[in-house]
């Protein structure tokens, strides 16, 4: 897969468009990495001018500073930072809303300032800008999908309309759960949850978020996050339903619409 | 001078220095909190309190308390003008002051403020309902068990009781006017003509003497002016104390994005030292700098003025936490109960330091004597609680101080998120992979 890095890129002596900061879900999840895949093949499609930082690229830091551990995360951020800005980056592009939050709101204050876009945002402005055609007899025409807003895109960030734009671009019947937008119910992995155990209750929140998906009789639950999209494979794992309820990042719901 | 106005003037000079006095404590104590700037963007902040407190905008995201607590609302502030002519009559010794000189809109004022009342009324006794009959879940939790309970009812029962003063007060002034005995204009027959009192006014009290009804206007009055009285003396103490607070609270809401969390300026300052080659460690520490500032909260003097003034704000409705996804799954935290928890033991420090002095310490802190470590590792940071609070409080700044503190000064972190961390500062990602491994995903099919 055609990939450049910004190490390649310095040396051909050229300079990318925008930087697509792959995360560390994006980069060693296995369900993850295909959401990557899918979102190079949009941006290889659209000849959009990229690039990675493959292993210059580290942990922001946001698990650590959820977590409560300032330290360690401004370690990482000033470590970033400091590769960010020796490459002049000034636009990055991430299908994690963890990284955007992290690199859009909180690197500021540490001396990394760039226009910084979740995927969802670049591949809609991608497709209204004609740059992006899905194919008239889409693979989703028709069907139901719902979208698990992800905490840290929605309420975190406040973006709640590029991904569902994109979902009615596909032909698909938007659903809706009962609780979405601003009132969406968390996955359950954010504030580091997704790295231990849950404190002891009577319920895990992803089996509590599945079960509004499953409400909707969408066939599909797309989501923006790989942690989400984790919590709510899970979540169907557990309720017998992955023959029924498919799982997807929007990346990969309009890579597959535009059959690349 | 009149002996009914010394006692009125003394009555009310007592409940407004009383008041005073409270409210000078609860400043005290909010200042105790740490400095934060929130005067910026003045426009915007303004623009936010009228929307969210004037505006009740948040309030409507769930309808039925929303209208009910309008008429609550509505009801409260056209009342006071009312309260006005109270005050106005009580230290002049006069009885309906502005009814002369206000004519058709005196009429029209206290029209509107008797059909408000009587929604008040419907809306006070739903409100009693839905919290003691239909039990409603949010308000029935396990932190609102004991005083909380009692101070919502009471405060319901008190507006109930001030409601019945209005009615009693203009309905039998109504019969005495019609008696042609009414204060107002002794001698004259005639009606106020007031939307409900001229109308249940004859109806209930039609039977009364006319000394009697005298009597019972004078209990509808000073009823009234005790009632205030009483309940701008309970705020203080109670829940209810948010009918003030949200307006400040609201100014000075946290205007960034949600997901934004706080930069510590301090571990700034430490790390940039380490990744300093040039910087000598065995420098002697700059004489001007800040005494070193604990990591995190451990108490609440630890939080920021806002923090507190959240506490302060607090209703107790719950909402926070009928959101909050933890609590919705059985966990033990509650951002309600974080706020309650604030405000409990701000109120205590707040004491100990007035009694025993400013440096006082009872061995007491906000994190384990009230907030426990399971609550705070609960949290998912997902920011419902935040988006939910109809006054803009922020529970989740609270929880992320405290687990400041918790990982950061005592190193008590859940041991799956030691290994998390350990991975982050040694490999660079959260999981153990190596950080050259990073772009392999490129080369696999
Ligand atoms: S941020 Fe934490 S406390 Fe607030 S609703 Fe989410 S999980 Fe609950
Ligand atoms: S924090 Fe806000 S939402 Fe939660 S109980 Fe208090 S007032 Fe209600």
């Amino acid at each position: 897969m055609q990939v450049p890095t910004m190490a390649d890129m310095m040396a051909k002596g050229e300079n990318p468009d925008i930087l697509f900061w792959v995360g560390c879900s994006g980069s060693f999840d296995d369900r993850a990495k295909k959401i990557t895949k899918a979102l190079v093949k949009i941006l290889n499609n659209c000849q959009v001018s990229f690039a990675v930082l493959g292993s210059e690229e580290s942990c922001t830091g946001d698990p650590a500073k959820r977590a409560g551990n300032e330290f360690t995360y401004q370690m990482q951020a000033m470590m970033n930072i400091e590769v960010l800005n020796a490459y002049e980056i000034k636009k990055i592009v991430t299908a994690c809303p963890h990284c955007f939050n992290t690199l859009k709101n909180e690197y500021p204050e540490l001396g990394g300032d760039y226009e910084v876009i979740h995927h969802t945002q670049m591949i809609q402005d991608l497709i209204n800008r004609g740059k992006l055609g899905l194919e008239e007899s889409g693979s989703f025409k028709g069907k139901k999908i719902t979208f698990h807003d992800p905490c840290y895109l929605g309420r975190a960030n406040d973006v709640y309309e590029a991904p569902r734009q994109l979902i009615e671009k596909l032909d698909a019947e938007l659903v809706e759960m009962k609780r979405c937008r601003t009132k969406g119910l968390c996955c359950g992995a954010g504030g580091a949850q997704m790295f231990k155990e849950a404190e002891k209750g009577n319920k895990e929140i992803n089996i509590e978020r599945t079960e509004d998906a499953i409400e909707t009789a969408a066939e599909v639950i797309a989501t923006g996050c790989p942690f989400c999209n984790t919590m709510m494979t899970d979540g169907i794992k557990n309720a017998e339903k992955e023959g029924t309820v498919k799982v997807l990042d929007i990346a990969e719901l309009i890579a597959n619409a535009a059959e690349l | 001078m009149n002996i009914s106005i010394l006692f009125f003037c003394i009555i009310a000079s007592l409940g407004v220095a009383f008041f005073s006095y409270n409210i000078w404590k609860i400043r005290y104590n909010i200042n105790l909190g740490l400095a934060l700037e929130r005067k910026d963007q003045k426009r915007k902040r303004l623009k936010t309190m009228i929307l969210v407190a004037f505006g009740q905008k948040k309030m409507f995201s769930r309808p039925i308390p929303a209208i009910l607590h309008l008429c609550l609302y509505v009801a409260f502030v056209i009342t006071q003008v009312e309260l006005l002519e109270i005050f106005a009559d009580g230290i002049l010794n006069e009885h309906r002051l502005f009814k002369s000189s206000l004519g058709g809109f005196y009429t029209f004022t206290i029209s509107f403020i008797e059909i408000l009342s009587v929604l008040a009324f419907i809306a006070t006794i739903a409100f009693l309902a839905r919290r003691n009959l239909l039990k409603l879940p949010r308000l029935n939790m396990k932190e609102m068990i004991g005083w909380p309970t009692k101070d919502a009812n009471l405060i319901l029962i008190f507006e109930l009781i001030l409601l019945v003063c209005i009615f009693t007060m203009n309905g039998t002034d109504e019969v005495l006017f019609q008696r042609g005995a009414s204060h107002f204009s002794e001698g004259t027959t005639g009606s106020f003509g007031f939307s409900v009192s001229s109308l249940i006014g004859p109806l209930l009290f039609d039977g009364f003497s006319t000394h009697a009804l005298h009597i019972a206007e004078r209990i509808g009055w000073w009823g009234h002016l005790f009632m205030v009285l009483g309940f701008l003396n309970y705020l203080p103490y109670s829940k209810h104390f948010h009918i003030l607070l949200a307006f400040p609270n609201t100014y000075y809401s946290n205007l960034d994005k949600k997901g934004k969390f706080t930069n510590m300026d301090s571990v700034t300052s430490e790390v940039k030292l380490m990744m300093d080659p040039t910087a000598d460690p065995y420098a002697a520490p700059d004489p001007n700098a800040p005494p070193p500032s604990r990591f995190g909260a451990k108490d609440v003097t630890d939080l920021t003025w806002k923090n507190l003034m959240d506490a302060y704000t607090c209703t107790e409705c719950g909402r926070c936490t009928s959101s909050c996804p933890a609590n919705i799954t059985g966990k033990l935290l509650s951002p309600r109960k974080i706020m309650m928890d604030t405000r409990d033991r701000l109120v205590e420090i707040g004491e100990n330091k007035r009694k025993n002095g400013k440096d006082f310490d009872d061995g007491k802190s906000l994190l384990g004597d009230y907030i426990s470590e399971e609550e705070l590792w609960a949290c998912t940071s997902c920011n419902a609680c935040v988006d939910e609070c109809p006054v803009n409080i922020d529970p989740l700044s609270i929880i992320v101080d405290l687990r400041r503190f918790l990982v950061m000064e005592e190193s008590k972190v859940p041991s799956e998120l030691t290994g998390m961390l350990t991975n982050i500062e040694n490999n660079g990602a959260p999981w153990q992979f190596s950080q050259n491994d990073r772009l392999n995903w490129a080369n696999e099919e």
